[in-house]
């Protein structure tokens, strides 16, 4: 339904928008306040950010928190993908309807039920914990994320490729990788940069899978929010939300230009 | 050529064993890291806080036996569950949750539906860029979008000090540490959510419908009520549900932004698990949670799956 912007749509969105950004443009405004006041505004300064690079102990929990993101997010996409093959592939199998339940639970399941099930698992596994219980934590809440973005993605494939492909010998395997996998791609690496993002964000999870030695950002961020608004932590937010926007970005462009891309290519097969 | 000798169906087919691995490796994953803590969470509801590593007995020793599984059957109790109905605090908390959940999803829609219908309605070009615009907040953490309103929502914060310099009121609002807040931060958080599958279903309806009602002397309104909202309902319906299951659980809104009178039952878990170590009482309320949370998450996995079949 496409019929052009009226007023009041226009008005909804400007407003709804406005809600969405306003409270992040303020924060990262006040992360350049000379003050230590975070609310009034006494001139423009970096200096809050000079001081976290001296902060140790926010380095290394930042350090773990990239550590857990990217393990997991790859985990999590390799796992994610293969379910989302299996549910739009497989129409039938022993256990699919609690598979599929499985997949779509842990996305509206609130985290407190995930992260205390987790930790009580670990315990009665005897398994120390740290940084290998988060990274599973993380990797199996977040590669649910990973198989809906996926399935979306396997929903309008066109399998006569993969089909010529192995009616002239290719084998399964190499048919996923060399036919399958890149078709998807857009997907897998949006799914890559969702549970990277879900995973550098987590703090409820965290804390409850965590040991000793394996302070994550969002803890830290938590522990100091607790004792209220900090310019400092102004601008480790800054920094992190810069971080995923560019990633966000960057992903769409080169989504897009790959499209783009394909098309070329096809255009360029057909006038052949 | 003799075609007939092609094994035609087994190429179509893939390779089983490749199939098998895709299926089963996710499965037993999620089965093991995902399910199985369930179980145990139930089994821990039935046990005893102790004074010991881990915070809880009886512990199930297999050494000793078939002895040692009936100490260990004896030792359960329904205690805790008991101890739940009893105290009056519990019960509030979880319908204090549902409360707030409820109504955060109705506010949320309300606020949602006009942004995806304009979404919905604006020129294909603007429409990825507006895309995105939902989207990026949504990749931003959640910790920090709901550590940005304390800044705007504190006694001398951004809100009152523009309140008070517009002259609408004259000493500053108490927002911060109440179930206002709360309402707020989860409708903040959760906004995305709705306005995506909203935009989703709205994206996809027909103009010529509504031309059509228009043609033939509907007033826009009734347009409206009988065309675009029907039409809608899919998006209306998963819109809610992802925001109404995880609002009613929520820790992180509830413990920042709220108050002492703000009661919602993730942070009495979390008060539970952490501050008072009863690691068998969190995993009951956790129990009763789950209990509660069945019925929609089974109503909106239902949805879904109808849904996909439509497409």
């Amino acid at each position: 339904m496409n019929r052009g912007p009226s007023y009041f749509s226009l008005t909804a969105m400007v407003l709804g928008f406005a809600f969405l950004y306003l409270p992040i443009v303020l924060l990262i405004i006040f992360s350049f306040n000379e003050s230590r006041l975070v609310t009034v505004w006494a001139g423009f300064s970096t200096k809050w950010y000079v001081e976290l690079f001296r902060n140790e102990q926010l380095l290394q929990a930042a350090w773990v928190t990239l550590r857990v993101a990217v393990t997991s997010a790859t985990l999590a996409t390799v796992l994610g993908t293969m379910a989302a093959m299996a549910l739009t592939r497989q129409r039938r199998f022993f256990g699919r309807t609690l598979f599929s339940g499985m997949i779509y639970a842990p996305l509206v399941m609130p985290e407190v039920i995930l992260g205390l099930s987790m930790l009580l698992l670990f315990v009665a596994m005897d398994q120390a914990r740290g940084f290998w219980t988060i990274m599973i934590a993380h990797t199996t809440f977040t590669m649910c994320y990973v198989a809906v973005v996926v399935q979306s993605r396997l929903a309008g494939f066109d399998r006569s490729l993969e089909e010529a492909a192995m009616d002239l010998g290719c084998p399964p395997l190499r048919t996923f990788f060399s036919i399958t996998l890149p078709q998807i791609m857009p997907g897998v690496i949006a799914g890559w940069m969702l549970a990277f993002t879900l995973s550098l964000d987590d703090l409820v999870i965290a804390s409850f899978t965590t040991g000793p030695g394996a302070t994550t950002l969002p803890m830290k961020i938590y522990s100091q929010v607790r004792l209220g608004v900090t310019p400092e932590i102004n601008a480790v937010c800054t920094i992190l939300i810069g971080i995923v926007t560019l990633g966000v970005i960057a992903v769409s462009i080169t989504s897009k230009r790959q499209r783009l891309q394909q098309e070329r290519d096809e255009r360029m097969a057909m006038e052949q | 050529m003799v075609t007939k000798d092609l094994p035609v169906k087994k190429t179509k087919k893939g390779s089983p064993l490749l199939d098998y691995v895709m299926r089963l490796l996710p499965f037993f994953w999620l089965l093991l890291f995902f399910l199985v803590p369930f179980i145990i969470v139930y089994k821990i509801s039935l046990s005893t806080i102790a004074l010991s590593i881990p915070p809880y007995e009886p512990m199930l020793s297999l050494k000793e036996g078939i002895e040692g599984v009936k100490t260990f059957w004896d030792g359960l109790s329904w205690d805790n569950y008991i101890f739940l109905t009893e105290d009056p605090l519990y019960l509030s908390a979880y319908l204090s949750s549902l409360k707030i959940a409820f109504f955060s999803t109705v506010i949320a829609l309300f606020v949602a539906y006009p942004i995806a219908y304009g979404m919905a309605r604006s020129p294909r070009e603007w429409q990825p860029t507006l895309l995105m615009l939902v989207i990026l907040p949504f990749w931003t953490s959640f910790l920090i979008r709901v550590y940005a309103w304390i800044g705007i929502l504190k006694s001398d914060g951004v809100l009152n000090q523009l309140l008070l310099w517009l002259g609408v009121i004259d000493s500053p609002l108490t927002i911060l540490n109440t179930n206002t807040a709360v309402y707020i931060g989860i409708v903040y958080s959760y906004l995305p959510f709705m306005i995506l599958p909203l935009y989703a279903s709205l994206e996809k309806l027909d103009g010529s419908l509504l031309e059509a009602a228009e043609d033939l002397g509907c007033p826009p309104w009734k347009v409206f009520w009988r065309v675009t909202l029907p039409l809608s309902m899919p998006g209306v319906i998963a819109g809610c549900f992802l925001v109404f299951i995880p609002a009613v659980g929520e820790f992180v809104i509830p413990d920042i932004l709220g108050g002492s009178e703000t009661l919602m039952i993730g942070k009495t878990l979390w008060v539970e698990f952490f501050s008072n170590r009863d690691w068998p009482l969190a995993s009951a309320v956790a129990v009763i949670l789950l209990l509660i949370l069945v019925i929609p998450i089974t109503l909106f996995q239902r949805h879904q799956a109808k849904q996909e079949g439509h497409d």
